[in-house]
């Protein structure tokens, strides 16, 4: 199955993004054979936004999960609209949180996990 | 004749030159165009007689004519608009993020469909009524909303072309300042001299130059601070329309809520020197 992570770098070897909305790339990949593509994200100098935008990229590439750091709630609300599960708390390599994703340590969320304009002032913040 | 009064750092004497400008003259009509936070009612003291909402315009679609071709999507600079479009033989859907629009009409202009229709969403009011024979117009923006610029035109709507006009714009150089000077004959930019005001200054001074609107300065506080300002507008050929001086007795008015033409109408004159220069100006 194809899921999306959000990545600082175009490969496995990156870093997960915390940011949703305005991550560096987004990730595809297989969780099965690790096949993956990565886009960059045209939406990281989007005056406002940003989230609403990247939930329309991710959903036109019809993948189902997002493994991120954290959601805001304009992100959310459009992913949830798309029918995609929203799973946060990834970091380390994106390859790793593919597979603690396999193994089911990423929660689903039903709600918001940061604010408005969060991703904004850059990551951790 | 419309003239604004502007500038570009808070807090140097505005709604001071707008209302006792207004006090000084005849036929005149106040707007206050301030609407973050209006304040010449506090020196106008005016008696409101007519409420009416303010409106922003935002886009609902209608769901059972669109085939989320995501063009409204596309055209929003403002990323107000989600369209997701069906998959797997689901039905699409269409997310309005209100908050975000700042209603441009884009969306509903361009829908091929016809599927947009605008709907009005309140973010404030506005208020009109007199004070003696000033008529009297203010805005006031809901707490929590981004735009005002709607409401300020909805502010200026008001405009009675046959009275002299005073705009109290609000400081700044962005949006709300270019809804609320635009239009204007004559703009007075109210400043004082310091780092602070000059700085400010110059930057309304880039507005204003592409705006195309003539423009003279008002310096407050003028004994104050420094000489810089003085010497920028000597070396810009910018007219300075008059200095107003740091005086106790202006400060004790102003602390009080009242305007300095009515505690000392003396200095009325000098504010119809200040009309008379833009008058000239104009010519």
């Amino acid at each position: 199955m194809k899921i999306c992570v959000t990545s600082e770098g175009s490969s496995l070897d990156s870093n997960v993004d915390p940011r949703f909305g305005r991550c560096q790339y987004f990730i595809i990949v297989d969780t099965d054979t690790l096949e993956f593509e990565s886009i960059g994200n045209p939406n990281i100098e989007s005056m406002g936004g940003a989230g609403i935008q990247s939930a329309q990229l991710v959903a036109s590439k019809k993948i189902k999960v997002v493994v991120t750091g954290n959601i805001g709630p304009n992100a959310f609300q459009t992913l949830q609209a798309a029918g995609i599960e929203v799973f946060t708390g990834a970091s380390g390599t994106v390859k790793e949180a593919v597979n603690k994703y396999k193994k089911g340590e990423f929660k689903a969320v039903s709600n918001p996990t940061v604010g408005s304009k969060s991703g904004i002032l850059g990551k951790n913040k | 004749m419309i003239i604004s009064v502007a500038s570009g750092k808070g807090g140097t004497g505005k709604t001071t030159v707008a209302v006792n400008l207004a006090l000084s003259l005849n036929n005149v009509q106040f707007l206050d165009c301030d609407v973050e936070e209006p304040n010449a009612h506090i020196f106008l003291k005016p008696q409101i007689k007519k409420q009416n909402k303010a409106f922003i315009p935002v886009p609902e679609i209608d769901e059972s004519k669109c085939n989320y071709c995501g063009k409204c999507a596309k055209v929003c600079v403002y990323n107000a608009i989600a369209v997701l479009p069906g998959q797997d033989g689901k039905k699409g859907s269409n997310l309005i993020f209100a908050h975000l629009c700042h209603g441009c009409g884009a969306c509903s202009a361009l829908c091929p469909q016809g599927a947009i229709k605008e709907v009005n969403r309140e973010i404030g009011i506005v208020e009109s009524g007199n004070c003696g024979k000033i008529e009297f117009v203010h805005g006031k923006l809901n707490i929590g909303e981004a735009m005002s610029p709607p409401v300020i035109r909805q502010v200026k709507e008001h405009i009675n072309s046959n009275k002299t006009v005073i705009i109290d714009a609000p400081p700044g150089t962005s949006c709300p300042v270019v809804a609320s000077v635009k239009g204007s004959d004559f703009c007075v930019l109210v400043t004082e001299p310091t780092p602070f005001g000059l700085n400010d200054l110059i930057l309304a001074v880039e507005v204003l130059g592409k705006l195309k609107i003539p423009f003279g300065v008002v310096i407050n506080r003028s004994d104050l601070g420094n000489n810089k300002t003085e010497g920028y507008c000597k070396q810009e050929n910018i007219l300075v329309l008059m200095r107003i001086p740091f005086k106790k007795e202006i400060a004790m008015a102003y602390s009080k809520g009242e305007p300095m033409v009515k505690v000392f109408p003396e200095y009325k004159k000098d504010f119809v020197t200040l009309y008379k220069r833009i008058i000239e100006k104009k010519r």
